[in-house]
């Protein structure tokens, strides 16, 4: 099976035997093409080439009503109920059982009810879905996706906000699944979970398919090393020799206001360092950086700048700090797509650049605008032009570009190539590295393990809101990052069982 | 895609995006063949007299519409302020004085009072909507009912009952009756609003950020600009303009009642749209509201010329509204 996106191979002529009665796991890191290669088998996307068969016999899937008539359901990472309807509603939606053009209310509950015992869940049925917990939600999902009578069930995620005990509890139902000869795709990033119910493991990477293996012929470091064994292609420009060891920010036991957020981070960023941070997704990464800029609440810890105690309540109050955020959407909370180039390259700079009484002569802006694309190569006709014409590397340097005018000293960097083609990844490396030369600190999240290495002079790992590790950047693999990723969803698991 | 060059598909997108004005060219000469004593001096200078309070209270809607937002409260706003201004500008010898014992005062006095109200409201405003997220539709669609309710309230007092108000001091009055060049005082009176409002949109701090929070609230929010500052004083500034413009209408007509101002934010969001400013917000110039607001009082002053049925101009505006509204959402749809 193929499928590509405008400038990506998301899946390049991909492999999945499923055996019936079986539970057939599917791993790979983010971006490998899992989540996509799952959209195609339900219908959501209609891949390039390829067939999909199911007993023998090929079948085309052209939405997701095609899916479940052939008998494949899915359980979504991002549970998507419809808020103020009843359990009864949010299950059978669509298949309401009627009589003559009235829904049969009685009948309905008692399937409801009779689905839901099956299940070993206690949930009344007339509950609306806003007030039931993100668990119960998650036993609702998989309830609808039993009651479709479905032959194979693909479970994305499924365990990603249960505890240990609704996690044992899931595993119960598959494996009731399992003995009814339904056959389970079940993706997940805990890998020792994987272990405990998974019969056969396809590894991908990068969007292609990598291998399958029983589960008794493979190790967990043999399964991490298939995940992320890879050469490193891309190049990175290359690191500047001096260390620096002058701390310029200080975070110590810092803690989001979310409890199911981060806790207890602590790190140092020195002056002139990239400082990578990696982990896996719903490692909290981005919810840290957005907290340390001031976008979230935090509830405990301190930060300091040059030994100040700083506080970052809001993002003006970090910017005045000299901190700058370049975001994971820059669609969504970036590019201003409307106006052009250089109103959205001064965004962030217009306060400072003018005069006390907010008034500006428009053509004293331009020789600083225009320096800093000129600075950062942005390929353009000129700097009137709308940003969203154009390319997405462009725009993220017209982005950066935005940061320094407003000359800061602190940037976070969140997925800063994601959407952006080799060649300009390559120019947003080479200005990352210009920036720490001149002294700027540089934190940067990435997903992209060989950016993470290629890039970082330290490397500092995240897994379910919490630091595991803070790894010198000198002969680290990608395995070391991998494990420290998954550190604690391991234990987690091992401490269920 | 990069160069322009004449070939049909970029005739045709031309076409597209410029339909609307090229459709309203064309309804004016028409108007002009049918009758073409329309083009004369005296019909220049009531098209502009007219277009100038209407101008006013477009420029300020212009706030709200480039945060992606509205105010229907805004025609309201104009027949509150319209109605405290006149309770107060009446001559000392007029019969049914709204205040028969209020001393002579100067006319900045109740000028003052009626923007200092009206501003309030545009501070409300801004609250529900920057601090309450409430849907500016339904925000300022709940607002433009109340204020028309303390309109009545104000309006039906003892010893006024609801009457008209007349008898308008002459030092108000001359801002419409004054003339420069044959040109009353209100067209100037309105180019020096425009040009205030353009110098503050296009070379003012805020003026910018108001662009960046309506193009991209998040966006503007992450380079720390200010979002509740930006909306509610958009609000505040949108109801001083509006206030401004009902203080006008009392010059130019003499006097005043609760039912002025009714629906004038309609025409104002109407020759908005009509001048290229985006429903959806970040998209919008002084000077295409300009072009809005004239095109549109033409129309409405053709067909009255011409001797269409009234009725059937508000068809006709009715259709130029959803026109423009759907030749923006083509153009400025992603």
């Amino acid at each position: 099976m193929t499928k590509t996106f405008p400038g990506v191979k998301a899946l390049d002529d991909v492999q999945l035997r499923v055996k019936p009665g079986s539970v057939h796991a599917l791993i790979g890191e983010n971006g490998a093409g899992k989540s996509t290669l799952m959209k195609c088998l339900f219908g959501i996307y209609q891949p390039d080439g390829g067939t999909i068969e199911l007993d023998g016999k090929p079948v085309t899937i052209r939405n997701t009503n095609d899916a479940l008539k052939q008998g494949i359901s899915m359980i979504h990472q991002e549970l998507i109920p419809v808020p103020y309807r009843n359990v009864i509603d949010n299950i059978w939606v669509g298949r309401f059982e009627t009589k003559g053009i009235f829904v049969d209310e009685a009948k309905m509950y008692q399937k409801t009810e009779k689905l839901i015992r099956d299940l070993e869940f206690e949930i009344e049925p007339k509950t609306l879905a806003k007030n039931l917990s993100v668990s119960q939600l998650q036993a609702i999902e998989i309830a609808k996706a039993v009651s479709y009578d479905a032959r194979v069930i693909i479970m994305d995620e499924p365990t990603s906000s249960l505890t240990v005990a609704e996690t044992e509890h899931l595993f119960r139902i598959i494996r009731r699944l399992k003995a009814e000869g339904r056959s389970v795709i079940y993706i997940s990033h805990r890998l020792e979970e994987i272990f405990t119910i998974a019969d056969e493991i396809t590894v991908m990477r990068d969007g292609q398919y990598i291998g399958t293996w029983d589960i008794g012929n493979i190790t967990i470091d043999q399964l991490i090393s298939q995940m992320v064994g890879r050469d490193m292609e891309e190049r990175f420009p290359p690191r500047a020799g001096s260390k620096q060891d002058e701390v310029m920010l200080d975070v110590s036991h810092l803690s989001s206001a979310n409890p199911r957020s981060f806790r207890d981070v602590s790190f140092e960023l020195k002056k002139g360092e990239i400082l990578g941070l990696g982990g896996l997704v719903g490692a909290q990464r981005t919810e840290l950086v957005e907290s340390i800029f001031g976008l979230r609440k935090l509830s405990g810890g301190t930060m300091k700048l040059n030994g100040k105690v700083i506080y970052n309540r809001t993002p003006r109050e970090a910017i005045a700090n000299g901190f700058a955020l370049l975001t994971e959407e820059r669609r969504a909370t970036g590019i201003v797509p409307m106006l052009s180039v250089k109103e959205n390259a001064l965004a962030a700079a217009y306060r400072v650049l003018t005069g006390k009484l907010g008034i500006f002569n428009p053509k004293k802006l331009d020789a600083p605008v225009e320096e800093v694309c000129k600075r950062l190569d942005v390929r353009m006709a000129n700097t009137q032009m709308l940003i969203r014409n154009l390319s997405g590397g462009n725009q993220q340097k017209v982005l950066v570009g935005r940061w320094l005018l407003r000359r800061c000293n602190i940037l976070i960097l969140d997925e800063p190539t994601r959407g952006v083609d080799v060649g300009a990844k390559y120019e947003i490396y080479r200005i990352m590295r210009d920036l720490t030369a001149q002294g700027h600190s540089i934190i940067m999240v990435s997903s992209e393990m060989p950016e993470l290495l290629g890039m970082s002079d330290r490397i500092m790992v995240m897994c379910e809101g919490r630091l595991t590790t803070i790894l010198d950047n000198v002969n680290t693999t990608q395995v070391d990052v991998m494990q420290h990723a998954t550190e604690f969803s391991s234990k987690i698991c091992s401490n269920g069982d | 895609m990069n160069t322009k060059t004449l070939s049909w598909p970029n005739i045709k997108k031309t076409l597209i995006d410029k339909a609307l004005i090229l459709a309203m060219l064309a309804m004016i000469i028409v108007i002009i063949i049918i009758e073409p004593a329309f083009l004369q001096w005296r019909v220049l200078k009531d098209i502009l007299t007219q277009s100038s309070i209407k101008l006013i209270v477009a420029l300020g809607l212009l706030f709200p519409l480039l945060l992606g937002g509205t105010d229907l409260a805004g025609g309201r706003q104009v027949g509150l302020a319209a109605v405290i201004v006149a309770s107060m500008t009446q001559t000392l010898n007029y019969a049914g004085r709204f205040y028969p014992n209020l001393p002579d005062l100067p006319v900045i006095v109740p000028i003052l009072i009626a923007l200092v109200v009206v501003a309030i409201i545009g501070m409300i405003n801004g609250w529900m909507i920057a601090k309450l997220n409430m849907a500016p539709f339904i925000a300022t669609f709940g607002m433009s009912t109340i204020v028309y309710g303390i309109n009545c309230l104000y309006f039906a007092q003892e010893p006024n009952r609801s009457q008209p108000i007349g008898g308008i001091k002459e030092s108000l009055t001359i801002l419409s009756s004054y003339k420069i060049f044959g040109i009353s005082l209100l067209v100037y009176i309105a180019l020096l609003i425009t040009i205030i409002v353009w110098f503050v949109l296009n070379r003012t701090v805020y003026g910018k950020h108001l662009y960046i929070v309506g193009g991209n609230k998040d966006a503007a929010k992450v380079s720390g600009v200010n979002i509740n500052f930006i909306i509610i004083s958009a609000f505040v500034i949108e109801s001083l303009l509006v206030g401004f413009g009902g203080v006008l209408e009392v010059a130019r007509t003499g006097g005043a009642n609760s039912a002025y101002g009714f629906s004038y934010e309609f025409d104002a969001i109407s020759s908005c749209v009509v001048g290229g400013v985006s429903l959806s917000g970040g998209i919008g110039t002084v000077p295409g509201v300009i072009i809005g607001v004239i095109i549109f009082t033409i129309i409405s002053y053709g067909l009255a010329f011409i001797g269409v049925n009234p009725n059937w101009q508000l068809i006709i505006k009715g259709i130029i509204i959803c026109s423009a509204v759907a030749l923006d959402m083509r153009k400025n749809a992603q």
